[in-house]
Parts: structure tokens; sequence; C-alpha cells
């Protein structure tokens, strides 16, 4: 099967457990404000590959994956390509490869449902636990996003939660109250992470023509994250 | 036998002839734990690591060399005996008669002696001038037999770095014999092989062993008579673990005393001295504490190891490296692990004696090493950037379970086999010459055969290999020829004394030789077979430049349209050299190596048709060009895997540059990782790797600061090196390699 890829990263440390064979598909439906991949937005970009070719791919790398590491899909937004995941990842599962789906959850139907199936590890990127900033951040509703969580939760497919750290978007204390809301109590839940936004993908908006409308916001100081992490704990939420 | 130094031992074959290897198959104690055991390093030793940091700073103010000694030829009885701190050392014995002053070795080459000097500010001495008067060096009669085209060659840089005007090294003196069996035994078997060589047939061949076997007897009395000016009698075995090493150390010390060769390892010591070290912890006479003190020490001393170099050298090999290359690790042939308490102790001093690059500690790795010590090994690296891994997986069922690392990457097995070391030839030079003719496109000089330049509007790829076939194979050639009358000379004028009589008599030998810019000849060749290349020629008609329409597949992203071109290359290359007889029926062995060289080989290198730019440096070893792999650093490595390590017995070179958050959020994360990645690696029969785990900021940082980055230590190709003691250029270039990070 044939579906549209961004580009790889062989050596990926951070998305999934152990050493990662990372797939950046091309595609994504949400448009956030501080996207640092704004190349990979447009499908009708990037490279068509076979779902064959890339498990080839992958497997070159499996010496390296030992016992826990694997393949990650990421993006652009994989869910946007449900079925072709649902491809490399049946073949992956085959080949006894760990595999672990790296997204936003802004898509959720039937095709996505059979995907899971296949996904040894959710990440989910929550933009924002509020609707009205979440849609702020993405241009697009947040119920999408909602109903993947529980889904995932209530299948019972390990998670793990990220969000992006913007001064000015999410970084108060109410926020971080909001999330521990929305997540707490949940079993699937791993790991729970907050990355600092960085600004090394400002460039690619110039780049592709596009306005960037962060300009003149810097990045959360070391400080700020411990704090909102903090929060979180307190919040009864187990903070990596 | 003097069985009371051996109390304790099982016994074996070992008993009966010289044979290291079976004492410490039936005498070692596996350690499969972590490092929890480890102690910190003593009052004492702190003491005496700041007496040698004073030394270490008040050195670099004067440039490079605290002081050197013109009047006396370097050898093992020339010095009185020197010291650091007399009273607290627990292993003593320096090259001259004061830390860290530098002697004069005149052997290979007085030339090279008396620029080093005068680049100091010094001059050699009279009575050594005198002494060479009548003496013929190594360098001087490799000048007598060099053809004008072998001269030519050197001077075009297509062929550099030679060992024709200083020691070749390379030759690693099975030290331990010394500890094991007191030097009076070492010479009893000498004089007996020398007796049976009287039986033998009186030509060439034997006349030249007979020799050689006198000057080993005579250099095992002057080891004997040097560690007895110190009041330490080593005749005898050793009895206990400080002496162990005092002995052992004795021998290593001779040997650098009487060469100055270009890298003298110190083999493959740690775990023969853990038998030591746990016999006496067992006996009570040594606590864990006092024998890292022990190691310590040791490991001081070798780190104050110097030779007298020239700045072109510098330019070379930058940072003054010795490679005291010690190999850590690995599995014995029965499949038990070879890794010991010591071990971690070797690696522990990094932490006890803070990073640095000597010794040149290089992990044998494999697949089957203890968990806990696979941590450790990756902690050290993370830590402090100062160790190197080699597959032990790989060399294993060629060289067995007791080889050293000659330099950065060459297995020999301990005492029974040597190397004829050859640096490195230019390959993209020679690319760039059977395109022009054998015109040196820098200096428009016919160096090669005399061709037609090559013709036609674009460059035809399959024309383009016929000629570069050619131009190998005539490079091949002569470069054989010239290590001929290298090594032939180098016996004859400065044969290692000391080291081959630590050595069997019959020895096997290697003639090594190498390959320097080989990304950069892979990625032109893919660059005219896969897009179109067009020449562009100067006003005489050399072409000096390229035009490149259309993408081509890179090196470094594990593309086999290009990979199998550079597996290709190295191949041809080893069967050409192997067409070529060999100077005492050496072996030939070939390494994608380059050290810092790479820097200097860019320099006198015209624009290549995979748009590298004249002068512009080549990748280091065996890595694809700088920003070329787009698939991130495993496929790079994957790339580098694949090149064959049964074309390159000598070894193939990789470093591995990545930042800290590239391989892990937690340090617990990045060790496991950095461990995955080593497994993957060897796992594909890789050869070899410098890991680097830093910040491109901290380097830039250290440029700036260099104050406050006194130790910083990184690997380039082959071993360690301070930052600071690189030249800015090859600093730059550290700082545009590829660093694996992630955005």
């Amino acid at each position: 099967m044939l579906g549209k890829i961004h580009s790889f990263e062989t050596m990926g440390a951070l998305d999934g457990p152990g050493i990662r064979f990372i797939v950046f598909m091309q595609g994504c439906p949400l448009r956030c404000i501080y996207c640092h991949n704004p190349d990979t937005w447009n499908i009708t970009l990037g490279e068509e590959i076979d779902s064959d070719e890339i498990v080839r791919r992958a497997k070159r790398f499996s010496s390296y994956f030992r016992l826990k590491g694997g393949v990650t899909l990421s993006g652009g937004e994989p869910l946007q390509q449900a079925e072709f995941c649902k491809d490399i990842f049946m073949k992956l599962k085959e080949n006894k490869i760990h595999t672990a789906l790296d997204t936003s959850g802004c898509i959720f139907n039937e095709n996505v449902r059979q995907l899971l199936e296949y996904t040894d590890l959710v990440i989910l990127d929550i933009k924002h636990a509020d609707p009205t900033k979440f849609k702020e951040i993405t241009g697009q509703e947040i119920q999408n996003t909602l109903s993947f969580f529980e889904y995932v939760a209530k299948i019972n497919v390990p998670l793990w939660i990220r969000q992006v750290i913007v001064p000015g978007l999410n970084d108060s204390y109410e926020d971080m109250v909001e999330l521990s809301k929305l997540i707490r109590g949940i079993k699937a839940i791993e790991r729970v992470e907050l990355l600092p936004y960085h600004v090394m993908g400002v460039k690619k908006w110039s780049e592709l023509g596009i306005e960037y409308k962060l300009t003149s916001v810097e990045e959360p100081t070391l400080e700020k994250m411990d704090f909102l992490k903090e929060v979180l704990r307190t919040h009864g939420i187990p903070i990596f | 036998m003097d069985n009371k130094a051996w109390t304790g031992f099982i016994g074996g074959d070992w008993q009966e002839t010289i044979n290291v290897r079976d004492f410490i198959q039936k005498n070692y104690t596996v350690y499969t734990s972590d490092d929890t055991f480890l102690t910190g390093a003593t009052e004492r030793t702190k003491n005496l690591k700041k007496k040698f940091d004073e030394l270490y700073s008040l050195e670099q103010e004067k440039g490079g060399v605290i002081d050197i000694d013109t009047d006396t030829v370097s050898s093992l009885l020339s010095y009185a005996p020197g010291y650091l701190d007399k009273d607290n050392e627990i292993i003593v014995g320096l090259q001259t008669d004061r830390p860290l002053v530098r002697g004069v070795n005149p052997f290979a080459g007085i030339a090279m002696a008396r620029q080093a000097c005068n680049a100091y500010g010094y001059k050699v001495g009279k009575s050594v001038e005198e002494n060479v008067k009548y003496l013929t060096t190594h360098n001087d009669g490799v000048f007598k037999a060099y053809s004008d085209e072998m001269k030519k060659m050197r001077k075009s840089g297509v062929i550099t770095g030679l060992p024709d005007s200083y020691g070749r090294g390379r030759v690693i003196g099975d030290y331990r014999r010394v500890a094991l069996y007191g030097v009076d035994r070492l010479i009893e078997e000498k004089i007996l092989d020398k007796k049976a060589l009287a039986h033998m047939e009186m030509l060439e061949e034997n006349i030249r062993l007979a020799e050689e076997l006198h000057e080993q007897i005579s250099y095992l009395n002057k080891l004997k008579e040097m560690a007895l000016a110190y009041g330490i009698d080593i005749s005898k075995p050793a009895t206990n673990a400080k002496e162990a090493v005092q002995w052992l150390y004795f021998a290593y010390l001779g040997s650098i005393k009487q060469q100055n060769g270009a890298a003298l390892s110190i083999g493959r010591i740690s775990s023969f001295l853990d038998i030591y070290f746990e016999r006496d912890i067992k006996e009570g006479i040594l606590t864990e504490e006092t024998v890292q003190e022990i190691v310590d020490d040791l490991i001081l001393k070798l780190r104050m190891a110097r030779q007298l170099r020239t700045p072109d050298y510098n330019d070379l090999f930058a940072g003054d490296p010795m490679w005291i290359t010690e190999a850590v690790g690995g599995i014995s042939e029965n499949g038990t692990p070879l890794v010991t308490k010591t071990s971690f102790r070797f690696l522990h001093t990094l932490y006890t004696l803070g990073p640095a690059p000597e010794p040149n500690i290089t992990i044998l790795w494999s697949e089957m090493l203890p968990e806990g010590f696979k941590r450790y090994c990756s902690k050290v690296s993370i830590e402090t950037d100062s160790i190197q891994y080699e597959n032990d997986d790989l060399m294993r069922p060629i060289y067995g379970d007791d080889y050293g690392i000659a330099c950065c990457v060459s297995a020999m097995r301990m005492g029974k086999e040597m190397q004829f070391f050859g640096a490195r030839c230019n390959l993209p030079k020679v690319l760039l010459m059977a395109l022009n003719g054998g015109i040196d496109e820098l200096t428009g000089q016919q160096v090669g055969p005399t061709m037609d330049p090559i013709k036609g509007e674009y460059l035809d790829y399959n024309e383009v290999v016929t000629r570069f076939d050619y131009y190998r194979d005539w490079l091949c050639k002569s470069y054989v020829n010239t290590m001929n009358v290298i090594h032939y000379m180098h016996d004859k004028y400065a044969y290692e004394k000391l080291h081959m009589a630590l050595h069997d008599t019959n020895v096997h030998r290697f003639m090594a030789f190498g390959i320097a810019g080989l990304s950069v000849v892979g990625d032109s060749l893919s660059a005219i077979k896969y897009s179109k290349v067009k020449p562009i020629k100067n006003d005489a008609g050399i072409i000096v430049d390229f035009e490149i329409e259309g993408e081509y597949p890179e090196f470094g992203n594990d593309d086999d349209r290009v990979d199998d071109i550079v597996v290709k290359v190295v191949e041809d290359f080893d069967k050409s050299l192997k067409k070529n007889k060999t100077y005492r029926n050496a072996e030939h062995t070939l390494s994608i190596l380059t050290i810092t060289s790479n820097v200097v080989y860019g320099k006198k290198t015209g624009s290549t048709p995979d748009g590298r730019k004249v002068g512009e440096p080549f990748a280091p070893g065996a890595n694809p060009m700088h920003n070329r792999d787009k698939m991130g650093a495993l496929a790079s490595l994957n790339s580098v895997a694949k090149i064959p390590f049964e074309s390159c017995r000598d070894g193939v070179s990789c470093t591995f540059t990545v930042t800290p958050k590239a391989i892990g959020s937690t340090l617990d994360e990045q060790i496991d990782n950095l461990v995955s990645i080593m497994d993957g690696y060897f796992g594909q029969n890789a050869h070899h790797s410098n890991v680097n785990v830093l910040d491109k900021s901290k380097l830039i940082k250290a440029m700036e600061e260099p104050q406050n980055y006194p130790n910083l230590t990184i690997r380039v190709s082959g071993y360690a090196v301070n930052f600071h003691r690189l030249t800015k250029k090859q600093q730059l270039e550290v700082i545009d390699r590829t660093f694996h990070e992630r955005l």
C-alpha cells in the first residue's frame, strides 16, 4: 500500500522507548500556531512510498532496537493516513517490532480504531485541555482528540501524554490544573511529559512564505518548566 | 623456576614456556556486576595529580614543551632516575631525569630532532651532533634508496605521513612478560633461540635475525640496569601486585626511551594485572582503595609520557599524542568475558584523575560483554568522551583473545605479531590524477604515469572507473615499494631492540597501508554515475573544478547504490596492494583511518567531483562527508558498517558524535540507548567507533573561553585529544562535522 512520507530519522531516542526508527508522515489537518514542522502540513507534497519499503528500511535498524526500541510513526499527523499506518504496523508486528504512534489524536474513526489494534504505544500530544484554547492553538475543535483519548484509555493501550509549553498560551497554573483534571486516574498512562517550546522551526515558516505569529514569544525558562511540572505533580500526575 | 613469586597461581604451560595468555586464562577472575565497588581518589593521589597539573599548565604556557634535554641521546641508561614526587610515588620511572622534559632521539632521523628543537627555541647539543656524525639514521638510509618517483609522490602528498623521518611505532612489546617471568628468564629464552639459529643456513634472513637477537639480549640487560638505578631489581618475577605494575611499567618505559615511534601502545594489561591485585586482596596486603591508588599512579605515569615532535607533525596528528593504547574487555575464546574488576578500575581513572586522552582506552566490545560493564563504558563515554570501541566479535576469530591494539585500530597478537606502519594515501588525489593523466591538480607537476586528460563535456562513469583502476594499481605498486624501502631501513638503523625482545623470536609481520578520503571518492564516483558531472579546466588544460547537475546518492544514508561503490573501492584497493611483494613477507593490511590528517589532506587536494571544493577537509576516517547524511546517525553508521573488515584488516575508523539530548532525556536512558547503538552497530560487523556525546555549543564556548574548559577531551579518528591542543582549523573542522542532534 502507498502512502505519503515527509522524511525519516534513524536515531530517534525520545519518541518512544529505546532506539526508534521514526517515520515522519506527510499531511496534517491541524494548523498549530507554534508548529515546528509546517512543511509536513500539505498532503499533496512529500514522497510516495510503499509500506513494504518502509518496513524493509525499518528492519535495517532492528539490530539497534534490542529489547525496547522500534518504529514510531510521527508527522505530520499519522492518523490522516490511518489505513496506511495500520498496514505498516501490521507488517511490523509480523516482524515482532515495537510500534509507537505519535499523534495529536485529531482524527477518530473506524480506521483509527483498527490502527490501534496494532499499536504498542500511543504518544498523545494534547495541545490544550481547554476547548477554546485548543481551537485557538490548532484551528480545530477538541472533540476528536477527546474521543481518541477516551478510546485509548478504554482499550488500555500504553499511553504517553505530552504537551508543548508555549509562554502565554498554556504556561499558567490554571492551564496545568485543567490538564491534570483531564488525565488524572487513567490507568493506561505510563508517562507525562511537558516539552519546552523552541524556535528552531521558525525558519521553515518564512521558507514556506507563511506568516509566523509567535515571533515575540521566547522559549520557556527551565524554572518555569520545573514549576509547571510541580503543579502537575501536586495535582496527582506522576510526571516524567 | 622461582615458585615463590607464583604462589597461589594455577600452573600450566605458562610455567614451561613464555605464554602470558595461558597464565591469564588459568588465573583471571571474571567480574560480571557493576561499578558500585569502586572507590574515589585518595589524598595522596589528589596531591600527586595536583603536582602533575601544575607541570602540565607550565608546559602549555611554554608553548607545549616544558624543556628539552638537548645534550643527551635518549636511551635506557642515558639519564639519572627522575621523579614527580619521590616520597609519594608508588610507581617510579621517567623518560628523562625530570618530569615532562623531552629527550632527543636521533636514530630515526636527526633532521626531525633539529627542527623540533628549533621550533621550541632550542638547538640540538654538540655532544648529540657529534654522535650523529658517525651514525647512519633511518632517515639517511631511506633517502639513499628512494627513487625519484617516490620522492615526487611524497612531495605531492599523494602518500604522506610516511614514517621515513621518525620512528615507525605500532609495535607493542608484551610488557607483561617482564612482570610474570622477570628479565633473566626472558634473556635465557633469547639465548636459546640464538643458539638454535646457529644450526640454520646463514643467509640474509638469519644473519639479520641473529644480529637482532644480539641487540634484544643486550637491551634486556640494559632494562635491568635501568631499573637498578631506581633501586629495583627486576631480574626475577614480580612477587606482588605493586611489583607487577612496576616491572611492567619499567618495560614500557625502557621501550619508549629507546624508540620515539609514532604510536607505542601498552597492550592489554588490565586483566593481567587484576590477577595480582586479586591475590594481594585475598592475602590482605591490598584493599580496594590501595589497588585503585596503584592503578591511578600507573595511569598518571602514562599521561606523563612525551616524545619530541615538530610542529608539522602536530598538523597531521594533533594534540601531542602517544597512542598508549590499552585494550580493555573482550571475550575469551571459551566464551567467558575477559572483564575483571581492574577493567573497571582503569576506566575509573577518568574520574579519579579526570578525563584525558592518554592512555587511549579502547573497549573491545562484544555482544556477550556483561551488561554491567557495557553500561559503565556507556556512562564513561557520555561523561568523559575519552574512550573508543572496537568489535571483539569481529577480531577474536582472527587474532584470538590476547591481542592488543597498536595506535588507534590495529589489532595484533601480544608478543607474536608486529606491524610495519605505512600511514595512508590520499585517494581523492589519485582519482584527480586519473582524470588529469597523472598531473598534480594543484602544482601542475607530472607525478603519475603520463596519459591524456579525460575528454568529453561530461564525465563518463565507465571511463573514469577504468582510468581510476589504472592509477590505483600504479599507486599501490609504488606505495608497497616505498614501504619496503622504509621498513628495510628502519630495521637496519632504528630497530626496536627492547620492544622486539618482548616478542617471540619468530613474529608474524603486517604491512599496514591506509586510505584517506574514502567517502569523497565514493561520493565522487556516485555523482559521476547518477548525476551529470562537468569538468572545468584551467588555462593549462588541467581539470580544477566540477559542475554537478542533478542529485546523486550520498554515502552515509544506508543507500546501497553508493555504499556498494565504496565497498568496491576498498576491496579493489586491497586486492591491488596484495599483487605487490612486501619486505620480510609481511602480510598486507589496510586501514580507513585519518587521525586528524583529514584536514591537511583536504588542504592539499583540489576540488573533487562530489562537490567538495579545493582545500576543504575530508571526512575523518571512514565517516560520511559532513552534512551529507540525511537519514540520521544510524543510517550513517549502517553505511560505514558495510565496509568489509575482511578487506580492511587494519581497521575501519568511524567517529560518532551526538548531543546528549539526541540519545535520551535522562542519563539512565542515554546510557541504555548508547549500549543499544553499540550493540546494533557492532552486530552488523562494524569495526570501530569513537564516541563523543557533547553539545556543539559547548565546543564553541570552549574555543572562545579555553580557560574554562581545560580538560575538554574529545575523540577524533582513532584517538582522544585535548580540544585545546588542536589547531584552530582542526577545531573548526570538528565543530562543522556532522553533529547528530535533534530539533
